[in-house]
Formats: C-alpha cells, sequence, structure tokens
C-alpha cells in the first residue's frame, strides 16, 4: 500500500530552517528521519518545500484568472513537504508519520494514494 | 439545587473511576459479555447522574450502580434469552439480592484480567483490553498509546468481546497448577502496557504518562490478588524501578538524562524502596523467572548509580540468564550493550550483526552507535546514531543521539561526555 505524509508545520516551526541556533537540529533531524526511512527501504519519493509564503495560488472563476500571491488560505500550519511511503498498512505509516519531527510541533497527515482506474 | 446536581455528577465519576473494573467484573463474570456489561454500567452511570441530583446520593453508590448495571445486564440477556441462557438471568438477578448491602463486593477484577489473557485472545488485543475493562478508558485513548487507528482499535476490541463471549471463556481463576503459566500472559500485557507508554514518550505525553500510571495499578493490584506468585512481585519490583527514575529522566528545560547521568536524589525513594522490598519478597519462594530477572537488572542499577560501585559483570551475567528465558528482540539487544559495556565490545558487535529483523528497531540502531562508539568506530557509530535518532518519535531522544549522547565512557562511570 502506498501511503503520503504530509508534514504540516506550525510557524515556530518553520522559523527554525534559518534560525542560527535552531537550524542545525531542524536539519539534523529532518536527514536523519529522511535517512531512516531510506534505510528502511520503504521510500517511494518525496520533497521538502519552500515555505508557504513563496507560493502562487490560481483560481479560475467564470473563465477569469485570479493569481494570488501566497497560499490558498493562512493557516496555522501550512505544509512544509510531503513522502511517499510503501508500508503493509495504515498502522506502519501510522508508526513512521509519529517518528516525523514535525510530528510535535504541527501534524502529520496520512492519505492512502488511490490505485490506478483497472483497464 | 444546581450545587447538588453537580456533587451528584461528581459522587458518580469518582464511582466511575474507582470502580469501574470491579463493577465491570462483576457483572460481566455471570454472562461472559464484556459488552453488554459496559452497555450495562453505562446505563447505570446515566441513570445516576440524572436519579442523584434529584433524590440525593445513596448510602452505598456503587452497590446502587451494581444493582442497576446487573438489571439491566438482566433485562437485555432477557431480552436475547434462549432456553440455555435464562438460568443465568436468574442467578443474576438472585446475586443481585444477595449482595446489594455487601460493601467491599467480592473481587472479580482478578477472573476478568485471566480472561482478557486468556491464550485465545489476539495478543495484540489483550493489553488493550485489560485497560478498558479493568480502568474504564476509551478506545481512542488506547488506540493513541498504542499507535495504532482509534478505528483499528475499536474493531480489536469489539472482536476479542465477542470472541469471550462466543467461545464461551471462563471467568474464573485458574486452578493452581495452571496459574504461574496463564500469569504470564496476564503479566506480560501489563509490561506491554507499561512499555508502550515509557518507550515512546518519556513523560512528554500526559497521555501516556497516565497509562504509566495504570499500568503500575494493574501490577499493584495483581501482586495484591496473588501475594504467593513471585513473577508478579518481579514485575511490580520492574515497574517500580522504572517509574521511580521519571522524575529524573528530563532536566528542567527537556532534554533527555540517560540513566548514567541522572541524580539518584531525583529518584522516587518510596518507590525503589517498595520495589526492593517486593524483589526481597519474591525470591523467597527460589523460582526466578523473567521478571524477577529483569527487575534484578533494573535494581542493580539503581545499587550502581546510589553508591559509585560497578557492576558491569554482574549486569552482563544477569542479561545472559535472562536471554536464556526469554530472547525477546529488546533483552538480546540490552544483552549486547551490556557485554560492551564490560568490556566485550566486538563480541557484543557481533551480537547485534547476527539479529534479523532490527531494519527498523530503533533500540538496536541505538545500542549498534553506543556498541561501535565503545569499539573505537566513532563514524560507524554516528551513522547508526542517526538513523536511531531518524526512528525515534521522542524529539528529545532525536536531540540526544544527534548531539552524541552515546559517548560516554563503558560502564557509565560519571566522568562526562569525551569526544
Amino acid at each position: 500500500m502506498q501511503y503520503v505524509l504530509l508534514f504540516q508545520e506550525n510557524a515556530e516551526e518553520r522559523g527554525k530552517r534559518t534560525d542560527p541556533v535552531a537550524a542545525g537540529p531542524y536539519w539534523g533531524s529532518w536527514s536523519a528521519y529522511m535517512g531512516a526511512i531510506a534505510q528502511a527501504g520503504v521510500m517511494v519519493g518525496g520533497n521538502g518545500l519552500q515555505p508557504p509564503e513563496t507560493g502562487t495560488t490560481l483560481r479560475i472563476e467564470n473563465g477569469t484568472r485570479h493569481v494570488v500571491d501566497g497560499p490558498f488560505a493562512d493557516t496555522k500550519e501550512a505544509l512544509g513537504g510531503y513522502v511517499v511511503l510503501e508500508v503493509a498498512d495504515l498502522d506502519a505509516a501510522l508508526e513512521w508519520a509519529a517518528r516525523a519531527p514535525c510530528a510535535a510541533a504541527g501534524s502529520v497527515e496520512i492519505r492512502l494514494v488511490m490505485a490506478p482506474p483497472a483497464g | 439545587m444546581d450545587a447538588a446536581r453537580r456533587r451528584s455528577s461528581a459522587v458518580a465519576e469518582q464511582a466511575a473511576r474507582a470502580s469501574y473494573g470491579r463493577l465491570l467484573a462483576l457483572v460481566s463474570a455471570r454472562t461472559r459479555d464484556i459488552a453488554a456489561a459496559e452497555d450495562a454500567l453505562a446505563e447505570a452511570f446515566a441513570a445516576a447522574l440524572a436519579q442523584w441530583g434529584e433524590q440525593g446520593v445513596p448510602a452505598n453508590p456503587e452497590a446502587w450502580l451494581l444493582t442497576v448495571a446487573r438489571r439491566a445486564a438482566g433485562h437485555q440477556q432477557a431480552r436475547a434469552a434462549t432456553a440455555s441462557r435464562a438460568g443465568d438471568v436468574l442467578a443474576l438477578l438472585a446475586e443481585e439480592r444477595e449482595d446489594a448491602a455487601a460493601s467491599p463486593f467480592s473481587d472479580q477484577r482478578l477472573a476478568l484480567l485471566f480472561v482478557c489473557a486468556h491464550p485465545a485472545i489476539d495478543p495484540d488485543a489483550q493489553a488493550p483490553l485489560m485497560l478498558q475493562t479493568v480502568l474504564g478508558l476509551d478506545a481512542s485513548r488506547i488506540a493513541a498509546a498504542f499507535l495504532v487507528s482509534s478505528g483499528a482499535m475499536g474493531q480489536r476490541l469489539v472482536r476479542a468481546k465477542r470472541k469471550i463471549r462466543d467461545a464461551g471463556i471462563a471467568f474464573a481463576v485458574p486452578d493452581p497448577a495452571d496459574a504461574p503459566q496463564r500469569l504470564g500472559g496476564v503479566l506480560s500485557a501489563i509490561y506491554a502496557a507499561y512499555g508502550t507508554a515509557w518507550d515512546d514518550t518519556l513523560g512528554a505525553d500526559s497521555r501516556l504518562a497516565g497509562l504509566r500510571g495504570e499500568a503500575l495499578f494493574l501490577a499493584r493490584l495483581i501482586a495484591e490478588l496473588m501475594p504467593d506468585q513471585p513473577e508478579a512481585l518481579g514485575l511490580l519490583a520492574l515497574i517500580l524501578h522504572c517509574e521511580a527514575r521519571q522524575p529524573a529522566r528530563r532536566a528542567p528545560d527537556g532534554t533527555f538524562v540517560p540513566l548514567h547521568a541522572q541524580d539518584p536524589l531525583l529518584w522516587s525513594r518510596e518507590m525503589v524502596v517498595e520495589a526492593e522490598a517486593a524483589l526481597r519478597r519474591a525470591a523467597t519462594f527460589g523460582a526466578p523467572g523473567r521478571f524477577q530477572t529483569e527487575a534484578a537488572i533494573q535494581s542493580l542499577h539503581a545499587h550502581q548509580r546510589m553508591t559509585g560501585e560497578r557492576f558491569t559483570g554482574p549486569l552482563a551475567r544477569l542479561y545472559d540468564v535472562l536471554a536464556g528465558i526469554a530472547p525477546t528482540t529488546g533483552v538480546m539487544v540490552a544483552r549486547a550493550v551490556a557485554h560492551a559495556e564490560n568490556g566485550a565490545s566486538s563480541a557484543a558487535h557481533e551480537q547485534l550483526r547476527a539479529m534479523t529483523g532490527t531494519q527498523t528497531y530503533q533500540p538496536w540502531w541505538a545500542a549498534l552507535a553506543r556498541v561501535s562508539w565503545l569499539a573505537g568506530d566513532a563514524q560507524g557509530a554516528a551513522a547508526a546514531a542517526a538513523t536511531a535518532a531518524g526512528l525515534s518519535a521522542d524529539p528529545a531522544i532525536r536531540a540526544f543521539l544527534l548531539g552524541g549522547g552515546y559517548r560516554f565512557a563503558a560502564g557509565g562511570a560519571n566522568v562526562g561526555k569525551r569526544g
């Protein structure tokens, strides 16, 4: 089964990426986590994402394009990255989710990848 | 009026917490239907909230709850009655008359614990079932502790209860000949509940801290109900030793403090004393076992910290004994580290390398980091520590490993960090 783990970080956690003191442990934790996933042979793929303020949102309403700077909605937590895992079941996916550095400073959403339509 | 209602709901809540397991055991002992007994008990608590506010709290709240719950269970049974079950219903209603006035009630919780740990019940469901039936915890809280989705945990519990009802598992304490073997299942399930809370949190999550307390409650209960079973005393001693160290496992800033660096003055003295007394009493039966051995190991660790004397040799030998009794993955990993602390780091390395199925087992990687460092392989140690950190769900443990917390002198001698 393939599961996507969506890593949601709060603003404080995101701020650690560029904080002179916190950046070392922040990136160290993520690289250890990604390394452990790879080591276990369950990694299908994944990426970290630039912060939400670098994003752009597009929407078409009545044929008109609306392009807005920043994320679709301003929320406390924002998507910081994702991985796709090949694991046996939801319990195994939950176990990996609990190990994510943002699990204690945000949340991890777990979604089952849709199987391609038959035929 | 409002004050009376608040008081009555407080009394009902207190009765629920204090006697849930005892009441559930009494109601389900006759019907063998835990799910039905839970419904009956829920009905009784709802009735208590409604009636006590208006009519006042009865003199014996527990007896009142038991009477109402038994009546509700009787009605349920009558609705579903078959000829063979009619006798049970009558007996249930007769019991209501017998001990409506009696308090304390006969304690059926021990029987309930044995039912939960019956070999016919899925091993993964045993500890959760105990927590739910004896302590009344809800499925979503238990699910969080065992890191499964609450839907899956709910299913697991429902299946287990159905099995108990349909297979007609007896609500009885096994006879003395079978008791030690069956007791093993009960003790393992309690230990699993404690270990779940211990490993995953280090006290950071208050819900899991509660689970530790509840496992301790069950361990005390079973040692009290079966005072002549040395393994029950051993488990109690083991949990008490671990629990005593809780206040010392984290520095004020939240960082992880390993055993070799803990201040024994922060340990709970009462718990250490109680643990040592339980272990001494267990030893008088001359029947060593897994939990007594694990408790003896923790006892030696405690003495080592308190006296400054080093017991690395005896610890390695005790782990060999333990590996002979219970060669679980956790024990084999800890044994390798004990040998490395005792100076045999290359043998320890081989022991770790010989194990299989440890690819995502965090303690194995943490042990590899420690053993590699003691063997002089700093690079291998750092790589293993990084993997161990990536497999940890605890931010404090992660920081400890990435910060080189595995680098200290052999045997945990308190000389500060090197390197």
